[in-house]
Order: C-alpha cells, then sequence, then structure tokens
C-alpha cells in the first residue's frame, strides 16, 4: 500500500475555479462580441462600453467603500455587468443614460439586495428594461451598420418582420427576399451593440461551454423552444426568429448567470423552456417586438420556485 | 406623555408612511407631482385632525361592536367637507386629485389612528395626535414627489429646473413611485438607528417593547387577539 486514503470533511470534489477566474472567462467570452460590435458600429460603440464597464466598477467601488463593506470589485462581476449593459442598449445613446443604467444594475438591483450571488434578477437585464422605461426614445432609436439591408432599415430586424407581416399575411413566407440569413449571421443589421453578430455570440458561447463555465442545457432548449414555437405560430420564420433581436445574446450570456438560474440539470432544462415559450409568445402576441427581456426576468423570479421542485432527493431519502 | 411629544412622534418616530406603512396608497399614486402632494397632504390632515377630535370625543358613546362604521361616517364627513372646499375653491388640483380625494375616506392612517389613538385618549391629545400624523404624512408625500417629479419630469412646484433630454421617465411611474418609498423607508431607518434607537418593527415576539404603537394601546395586548 503505497498510497493513505486521505480522510477529510466535506466537500470532497475540489476545483480551482474561483469568482474571479470565472468572471474572467465570461469577459474573454464577451470579447469576440465587444471586437463585433466595434468593427459594426464604430468607435462610439467601444467608448460605451469603456464608460459603462467604469460606470459599473466605480458603483462597486464607492457602494462598498461607503457602506462599509469588504471590498467586492475585484471580483470582476461589475466588469461583466458593465459589458452586458453596453451590449443591451443602442450605439447612439448619450453617455449619461448609461451610466444611470450601471447604477441602477449595481446599486438597486445587485447590491441593495445583499451583492453578488443575492440579487434577485439579472442585473444588466433589469438595467435594460429600467433604462427602456425611462429613455423610450434613445433606447429604441436604433444605429445601422454599413451595409445595412435594403428594407431592413425600418428598425431590427424583428420589427421590420412584425411590420411586413402585418402589411401581408403572405408577407412572412416571403422574409427570405428581405433578410438573407448570412446577413443576420455576421450581424449586418439594426440593433444594440450585443445582439446583432450571431457569430461572435456563438464563438463566445461556445468558448464558455468548453470552458465548463456554463453548461450548454439553458441556451440550447432556449433556443430550440423558441425555434419549435416560431415554427408552429408561423408568424416568424424561425431561423430568423433565433438569429434576429436579443434571444442569442440573451440565452448565452444573460440566461446562464449563475445567481438567476436553476441549480440542476432538470431545473434548467425547465427554466430554458419556459424563457424560450415566453420569448415566442411575447413576440408573437404582443405588440412588443422583442421579448427575450422580459421572458428571461420573468423566468429569474420563478428561480426559486424551480430549485425547489427540482431538488434531487437523496439516495434512500424520503419519497415525498 | 407630553403634548409636544404626541406631535413629534408622528413626524420621525411613528411616521404614519415610513414605519406605520399606512396611507401607501395616495402615497404610491398622488407623488407625481409636488402640487398635488401638497394639496393631498393638507386634504388628509385637515381629515385627520377633524375626525380623530370627534371620535375622541365620542369615544365614550360609541360601542364597540360598531366602532368601524362609526367611525367611517365621521371620517366620510370630513372628507365630503375637504371635497366641497376643495372643489370649489382650488378646482384645478380637484381635477388633478380625482378619485384620490374621495379614497381618503379609506385611507389607511385616518381610520388607524381612529383606532389607535383617538378611541383611547383625550380630545386635546387626539387633535395634537392628528397634527402630527397629518404633518409626518404630508411631509414624506412631498419629499417623495419633490424627488419623483425633479428626476421624471425636471421640474419642481412645476418650475422647469433639469432641461427635459436629461429627465428619468421612470420617476414618475410606478416602479420609480416604489423605487423612491422603498428608499426613504432604508433612510428613515437609518436615521432612526443612528440615533441608537432600534429599526422599528410590529412585532409581538418581543412583548410590547418594540411596537412602535405601545403607546397607544396601552399594553392591551390586541395586537395578539387576532394573530393574523
Amino acid at each position: 500500500m503505497t498510497k493513505l486514503l486521505s480522510v477529510a470533511p466535506a466537500p470532497h470534489i475540489r476545483s480551482k475555479k474561483t469568482t474571479n477566474l470565472i468572471m474572467l472567462d465570461v469577459i474573454i467570452a464577451l470579447l469576440p462580441v465587444v471586437v463585433a460590435s466595434g468593427i459594426l458600429f464604430g468607435l462610439n460603440a467601444l467608448v460605451l462600453i469603456a464608460v459603462s464597464v467604469a460606470g459599473c466598477v466605480l458603483s462597486e467601488y464607492l457602494w462598498c467603500r461607503l457602506m462599509k463593506k469588504p471590498q467586492c470589485v475585484q471580483d470582476l462581476s461589475a466588469v461583466v455587468t458593465g459589458i452586458l449593459i453596453a451590449l443591451n442598449v443602442p450605439a447612439s445613446l448619450p453617455i449619461w443614460q448609461v451610466l444611470f443604467g450601471d447604477v441602477v444594475a449595481i446599486i438597486i438591483v445587485k447590491q441593495l439586495f445583499g451583492g453578488i450571488g443575492y440579487n434577485f434578477v439579472n442585473p444588466a437585464l433589469a438595467a435594460r428594461v429600467v433604462m427602456g422605461l425611462s429613455f423610450p426614445a434613445s433606447m429604441t432609436s436604433y444605429t445601422y451598420p454599413a451595409g445595412t439591408l435594403e428594407g431592413m432599415s425600418g428598425a431590427t430586424p424583428l420589427s421590420s418582420i412584425d411590420a411586413l407581416s402585418n402589411a401581408t399575411p403572405e408577407a412572412a413566407t416571403h422574409l427570405g427576399k428581405y433578410a438573407d440569413l448570412f446577413s443576420l449571421f455576421i450581424g449586418r443589421h439594426g440593433g444594440v451593440l450585443g445582439e446583432t453578430c450571431a457569430l461572435a455570440i456563438l464563438i463566445g458561447g461556445i468558448y464558455l461551454i468548453i470552458r465548463g463555465i456554463i453548461k450548454p442545457i439553458i441556451p440550447l432548449s432556449f433556443l430550440a423552444t423558441t425555434f419549435l414555437l416560431h415554427y408552429a405560430f408561423g408568424s416568424i420564420a424561425p431561423l430568423h426568429a433565433i438569429l434576429s433581436g436579443g434571444i442569442l445574446l440573451g440565452a448565452v450570456f444573460m440566461a446562464t448567470d449563475y445567481t438567476t438560474s436553476p441549480y440542476t440539470d432538470k431545473g434548467k432544462l425547465v427554466f430554458g423552456v419556459g424563457c424560450g415559450i415566453l420569448t415566442a409568445v411575447i413576440r408573437t402576441y404582443t405588440n412588443t417586438h422583442e421579448g427575450v427581456t422580459y421572458s428571461i426576468l420573468i423566468m429569474n423570479l420563478l428561480v426559486p420556485y424551480i430549485n425547489k421542485l427540482t431538488r434531487k432527493k437523496p439516495y434512500g431519502g424520503a419519497a415525498k | 406623555m407630553g403634548k409636544l411629544k404626541i406631535v413629534f412622534n408622528g413626524i420621525l418616530k411613528e411616521n404614519p408612511v415610513l414605519v406605520l406603512v399606512l396611507g401607501t396608497c395616495p402615497v404610491l399614486a398622488v407623488s407625481v407631482s409636488v402640487a398635488g402632494a401638497l394639496g393631498m397632504g393638507i386634504a388628509a390632515t385637515f381629515v385627520l385632525i377633524g375626525s380623530n377630535a370627534v371620535i375622541s370625543a365620542l369615544r365614550k358613546i360609541i360601542p364597540s361592536n360598531v366602532r368601524i362604521p362609526c367611525y367611517i361616517t365621521v371620517i366620510a364627513t370630513f372628507v365630503t367637507i375637504v371635497m366641497m372646499l376643495i372643489k370649489a375653491f382650488v378646482p384645478s388640483l380637484y381635477a388633478a386629485l380625482g378619485v384620490y380625494l374621495p379614497l381618503i375616506v379609506v385611507n389607511c392612517i385616518i381610520l388607524g389612528r381612529a383606532e389607535m389613538f383617538a378611541a383611547k385618549n383625550k380630545m386635546l391629545d387626539s387633535i395634537l395626535d392628528g397634527i402630527g400624523m397629518g404633518l409626518g404624512f404630508t411631509l414624506i408625500i412631498v419629499i417623495m414627489a419633490s424627488i419623483r417629479e425633479l428626476l421624471g419630469e425636471g421640474s419642481w412646484f412645476g418650475v422647469s429646473i433639469i432641461p427635459e433630454e436629461y429627465t428619468i421617465g421612470v420617476m414618475t411611474r410606478s416602479p420609480g413611485g416604489f423605487l423612491t418609498y422603498g428608499l426613504l423607508m432604508a433612510a428613515l431607518a437609518a436615521i432612526l438607528a443612528k440615533k441608537g434607537k432600534k429599526p422599528l418593527k410590529f412585532s409581538t415576539s418581543n412583548g410590547c417593547a418594540d411596537c412602535p404603537v405601545a403607546s397607544a394601546c396601552n399594553g392591551s395586548h390586541e395586537c395578539e387577539e387576532g394573530a393574523e
């Protein structure tokens, strides 16, 4: 016998993952999206992202400082929130409005509820909703990258599609003519900074999955449900539906947030499917074009119940 | 209890809005403009003083089985007077307050003070309590309206201060109301905590020691009866 059996209290499975490293990986995964938004929307986009990161980090630093709490700014989560907020706004948004969103996300949604790990919904998405309510005009005045498709310049692809299908019921079947999938895939269309380039989001998502930061369950179930439901409703061509709007960005980077998504695989599946159903229903049956933000926020609020109902039972434990 | 203390209780320590959490409906709904909020505060204060005085005077005559209908009748009388006065002299305020003016009848602060204070105390004390609670209510609703009108509309009392492109629309909507309300509650709790007082809560776990209305109920333990 060469090896001694070591006896130690739980946890027995160790990992080198720390909050710091996870957040660093998320930032690396977001880099392709940041670069893509810089290429598509120009320098303005990069300035917005930089300002937003600075705003979030500063809010977090000052809050911990003023409230005499242990300084938590070095865990990099504020940087992630900052990037995500900037990726959720149009390139023409005034700087001070982004900073307002940063303060809402970090102070109100995150720190007032107890800081990292206690936020009840995704801070970046909550900030997006508050900004949308506060600045309805500037939050929906999208700018268009050079070479935007003709017929797509009305607004985001989703609202163009909505307008088309409202005009004539048959228009929906002719969508291919207006939005070719390749342009949607590489992001040559209107929208917020981070949502247009599907390619960059997919690269980031695959990196996160390979590094083991996220499990593919939530993004895949989210996208698959939306795809199938759009197919069933016949409102928007299914492939166009998942390549346009914020669904890819939301599915990969927002819905997978640790604090606001369920623990177990079964729970994650319920969460992803719920997000998908809500997104498709909101897009099809309400008069807003985009449903990803609200669907993820609503499912965020349901996470405690999903966790409770999908908890794993200990082997040999009570049947109930 | 000192007469002055009764008045000041309503402003800070037993503030009806932020500590007793009564009358939240008008506070959230009317605090969009300072002018409307001030009108609401004055109207409610008038009703509160009047109803406290009358209910206190009648406290030995009103049978306890039917006390709530009696209180409502008295309160409704004063609300009707206020409504007629405002409609006659300040019609613009009457239009601005809309349905929230008659709703003063069911304002929890007024019914609450009738039940908690006026029904158990002498008439002068009850009037002072009405003044204090009314001032506390008016103060908070005006502070809230100032914050919301300034940030949401860029103006204060209708005077434009911040250019329109720098206003934050959410503040004049209901989320902004809840947000301001919560932040003010936290601020008052912090002020009271700094003064060395425990954060005030309705709690029977510690007997009457922690209860902000203990002085009003004279240890009758009514709060334990319902156990809701």
